[in-house]
């Protein structure tokens, strides 16, 4: 967070409180001073489709509330229309009169000419799988379908250990260059994908999955994704080519134990 | 009179230019064979019958022997014509799909409001029983009065609905009428009983003894709802078919009534349908309220409008969770349905739900806190509509926060991926629940203000220590809900799900325990009383906000639920394949909903007119007597702002209680 431009906004209300200023001042205050958070406040930009979902709650917001008291509507109303009908405010009048327009010829030059870019697109982090898939010959149910390994945990630790130890080994020799060393998706390659490889360390990614999944995007990869919710942009192999069965249900524990998460339950039927 | 003279011609002229064209058509058409140069000469075609005795002997052109062989031909291709049973019909331009997508959520919007008017009629109708209050009275018959028409127009549509799908699905249709036949008798028993109850309760208002009346009202809510459960069978069976064979043959008809998402659907219609019809019944009071006349008129549909909304919040503050419940449900039916919905090709549906569903909560907040306006003693409460405002607009945002974010090239390198690094925490269920738990409590704290907005003086014994019980159960209601929130971020999904239960028992909890402490504080209590009437116009536009929100999410999740089975009529049994076997894009399906949401605006609006009508020829003499008594001593003007200081008392006085609605 860029702590001072959230703390300089914080201190403008509340010096702005102090001088118990007229309600349109107040509301436009709290509007710039939202937009400069929303802006600027975050170390990492945020992207501009939330910054406009979240100025227009918070204009939606500052309406209501000027909208539920009439002395609130009067203040507003009352300095908005003295702009707008007395004399001595002719020339700002002229001036905001010419700005309107000039600044939507500014935002439509400045849309024509900036550098071409990629149209903006909505990821969609978790495809849905197939109800089974075929690998190596064998069927696996992707809906009801657990690690076959995942019961040594408690059964046979040092059996589930022995499997940890294979999945660590599957990780490092294939998977780290774009999933990299802390599996937090910024391998030496994942730059030069786009887009880069999610974090697992996010508990928002495979902390929401069932194994089962996990195995399916592992062997079947992008050529694998469904046809709904393409086009997809994804750079994974179909490592089903290239690995055992046994060693990607292996990776898929490892990938659990390493990031600390716990894989989703099957929900019961109520 | 020269005027008029070129006019004449003119019109002479075009007759005669008109006669023109016709008798140059016709001679065209008679005379067209012979001026065209690879047309035979003139003579009609010859019967099949000549055609066997062969062209030589008839002496006919190559033209007429081949028009002959033509006929022949069509004769014989239509006596063979084999019987085809077809599986999909098209409707032009629009498609099947589209044509069926629209009647159907038309029909079930009309179906809501007909099966929640009834709910709230006889609990206020009860409410009148039991106070002797006969206001109660003519509000519930108020009510009742929108649910003719709209039961002939659900019934108009249902028969529409089911037309349609013989004809555009017939395949599929005979298919679930082979698995659901055992249904169809008690479905259609119902029904005339439903007809029967509707009426009776309907017409027999005052005709009949009022306990008599009551239990027709609770048996036409009885019967309605039957019949939702028996149709909420067929819909949920095609979503999580159970009962049948993975070949589709019927295995138990009551497995297959009874699937997966059979009873969270069961509750959640129940639930929506009570905020859905409470809006729409609102909307309705709305409506009259701006076009009301007198002030008595306006003070009455101020309350009407007043219950109404009430009603809908009763049905809104419960139904996130019975959507978790039925979210949950589809999981367990499938992971690849359940991935579908919320991290797949539905998830940005859930976006724009989350933008609806706030909205209703701040529109909900909005309508109390204008409403205080009514009440004497709401000034003092003021202060407390910004710190809720900003705790509503907050959960609002953390609501609304999609977990991967439409983002261009260079955002998403500059966030790492496509989620933020800091917002990406409030795209989880763990905020999400907070964050609605909390905007339900502050809803609730807002519509606690509004309560006590009247009350002078206590009398309850221990009324302080009460107040600060009362303050203290909110927060730690607030401080479960976040905790639970925060600790959602640490442990696996199974578990983080799990703490949804205990965030929903403490917001539940609070709101019990805090209103039946708010009932023991406010008995006996010194009061002002509420100048129904005297509200804010936009108050009104905000109440026709709701509604049309209301329907628009009924809408959108009434695509999703269906929209889930991709491209299967019955998931994982019977497959999709017609031209429509595919999901439209986001953009598409919000035209068309919103196409549908207009067209039952249109429709009600048209109930509204007609409801308003029915009270009209005795309502005349009443209304002249509220205008005179309005224009006499009340001098409110058109706005509903009182004319001078001392005629705004006198209002007061009178229109503190709600009058009675006219009858017809």
């Amino acid at each position: 967070m860029n702590t001072w431009v959230i703390l300089g906004a914080i201190v403008a209300l509340v010096l702005m409180r102090l001088r118990k200023p007229s309600m349109l001042t107040w509301a436009a205050a709290w509007w710039v001073a939202m937009f400069a958070i929303v802006r600027y406040g975050f170390t990492v930009p945020v992207p501009i489709s939330v910054v406009k979902l979240y100025m227009g709650l918070i204009t939606a917001g500052l309406v209501a509330y000027v909208l539920t008291d009439e002395e609130r509507i009067e203040q507003v109303c009352q300095p908005v229309l003295a702009f707008m009908t007395q004399k001595r405010f002719q020339l700002p009048l002229l001036a905001t009169m010419l700005a309107i327009p000039a600044l939507f010829a500014w935002s439509i030059y400045a849309g024509m000419t900036r550098d071409p870019q990629a149209p903006a697109f909505a990821r969609t982090v978790h495809p849905a799988p197939p109800d089974e898939i075929t690998v190596h010959d064998n069927t696996v149910s992707i809906g009801t379908a657990d690690n076959p390994y995942r019961a040594l945990e408690e059964t046979d630790p040092e059996a589930f250990g022995a499997r940890l130890a294979n999945g660590r080994e599957v990780y490092y020799a294939n998977c780290f260059y774009c999933h990299g060393d802390i599996m937090a998706g910024e391998g030496m390659y994942a730059h030069a994908l786009n887009p880069i490889p999610t974090s697992f360390q996010d508990p928002g990614t495979i902390a929401m999955l069932r194994e089962a999944f996990l195995f399916w995007r592992i062997a079947k990869g992008a050529p694998g994704l469904p046809e709904e919710g393409g086009p997809w942009a994804s750079a994974m192999p179909a490592w089903e080519s290239f690995l055992t069965e046994e060693e990607m249900w292996n990776v898929v524990l490892f990938l659990y134990e390493f990031t600390g998460h716990r894989p989703r339950a099957v929900e019961e039927h109520h | 009179m020269s005027q008029k003279r070129p006019g004449v011609l003119l019109i002479g002229l075009g007759v005669l230019a008109f006669l023109a064209v016709i008798v140059g058509a016709w001679r065209l058409a008679v005379t067209i064979d012979d001026t065209m140069a690879f047309r035979a000469p003139t003579r009609s075609a010859p019967a099949v019958a000549e055609t066997e005795s062969g062209a030589a002997d008839q002496g006919w052109t190559p033209r007429e022997q081949a028009l002959a062989d033509e006929a022949a031909a069509q004769a014989e291709a239509d006596r063979t014509k084999p019987y085809v049973e077809a599986e999909y019909r098209a409707v032009p331009r629009i498609g099947s799909r589209v044509a069926i997508w629209v009647v159907a959520q038309l029909h079930l919007l009309f179906a809501a409001f007909v099966l929640a008017v009834p709910m709230f009629a006889v609990v206020v109708e009860a409410i009148g029983l039991k106070t002797g209050d006969k206001r109660y009275d003519d509000l519930a018959y108020e009510f009742t009065k929108l649910l003719s028409v709209s039961f002939s127009l659900t019934a108009t549509l249902g028969a529409g609905l089911t037309f349609m799908l013989i004809a555009l699905y017939p395949k599929f249709t005979n298919y679930l009428m082979s698995v659901f036949s055992p249904t169809f008798l008690p479905y259609v028993l119902l029904f005339f009983a439903e007809a029967a109850f509707l009426y009776t309760y309907y017409y027999g208002w005052g005709k009949f003894g009022p306990k008599l009346h009551l239990f027709l009202g609770i048996m036409l809510n009885v019967v309605g709802t039957g019949i939702m459960f028996i149709a909420n069978a067929w819909l949920t069976f095609m979503s999580t078919p159970s009962g049948v064979s993975e070949n589709g043959a019927l295995i138990s008809t009551w497995d297959a009534v009874s699937n997966y998402t059979w009873m969270p659907i069961n509750i959640h219609r129940i639930i929506a349908n009570l905020a859905f019809g409470g809006s729409i019944a609102a909307a309705y009071a709305a409506y009259k309220f701006l076009s009301a006349k007198t002030q008595a008129e306006r003070a009455h549909y101020d309350w009407m409008g007043y219950i109404g909304n009430f009603v809908a919040m009763c049905g809104l503050l419960p139904l996130p969770f019975a959507g978790y419940w039925l979210a949950k449900e589809i999981y367990a039916f499938s992971q690849t349905m359940g991935l579908t919905m919320m991290g797949g090709a539905f998830s940005w549906l859930f976006i724009i739900q989350a933008v609806l569903i706030g909205n209703l909560f701040l529109f909900a907040n909005w309508y109390l806190w204008l409403a205080m306006g009514r009440i004497e003693g709401a000034a003092r409460f003021k202060g407390y509509i910004w710190p809720l405002l900003v705790i509503v607009i907050a959960c609002f945002a953390v609501w609304a926060t999609p977990r991967s974010i439409i983002a261009s090239t260079e955002e998403i390198q500059a966030m790492g991926g496509s989620s933020h690094p800091i917002l990406g925490f409030l795209g989880v269920m763990s905020a999400k629940n907070t964050a609605v738990n909390i905007i339900i409590l502050a809803t609730f704290v807002s519509f606690l203000l509004y309560r006590r907005s009247n009350i002078i003086k206590t009398t309850a014994r221990g009324a302080g220590i009460v107040k600060i019980l009362q303050g203290l159960l909110i927060l730690a209601s607030a401080a479960i809900v976040i905790g639970y929130g925060i600790r959602g971020y640490f442990v696996d999904a199974a578990t983080r799900i799990g703490f949804s239960v205990p965030q929903v028992s403490s917001v539940l909890f609070c709101m019990l325990f805090v209103t039946m402490l708010d009932a023991y504080l406010t008995r006996g209590a010194q009061a002002t009383k509420t100048q129904w009437g005297r509200i804010r116009p936009i108050s009104q536009y905000v109440l026709i906000l709701l509604a049309v929100t209301f329907t628009w999410m009924m809408g959108l999740m009434g695509y999703l639920r269906s929209g889930l089975r991709l491209h299967w009529h019955v998931y994982g049994v019977i497959r999709d394949t017609s031209p429509d076997a595919f999901t439209p894009t986001l953009g598409y399906a919000t035209k068309v909903v919103s196409s549908t949401v207009l067209i039952f605006f249109l429709m009600i609006g048209f109930v509204f007119w007609l409801a308003g009508l029915s009270g009209k020829k005795v309502g005349a003499e009443e209304e002249e007597q509220a205008d005179a008594v309005a224009n006499s001593t009340l001098g409110f003007g058109p706005a509903g702002a009182p004319a001078t200081a001392s005629a705004s008392n006198t209002a007061t006085a009178s229109a503190a209680s709600p009058p009675p609605g006219n009858r017809p």
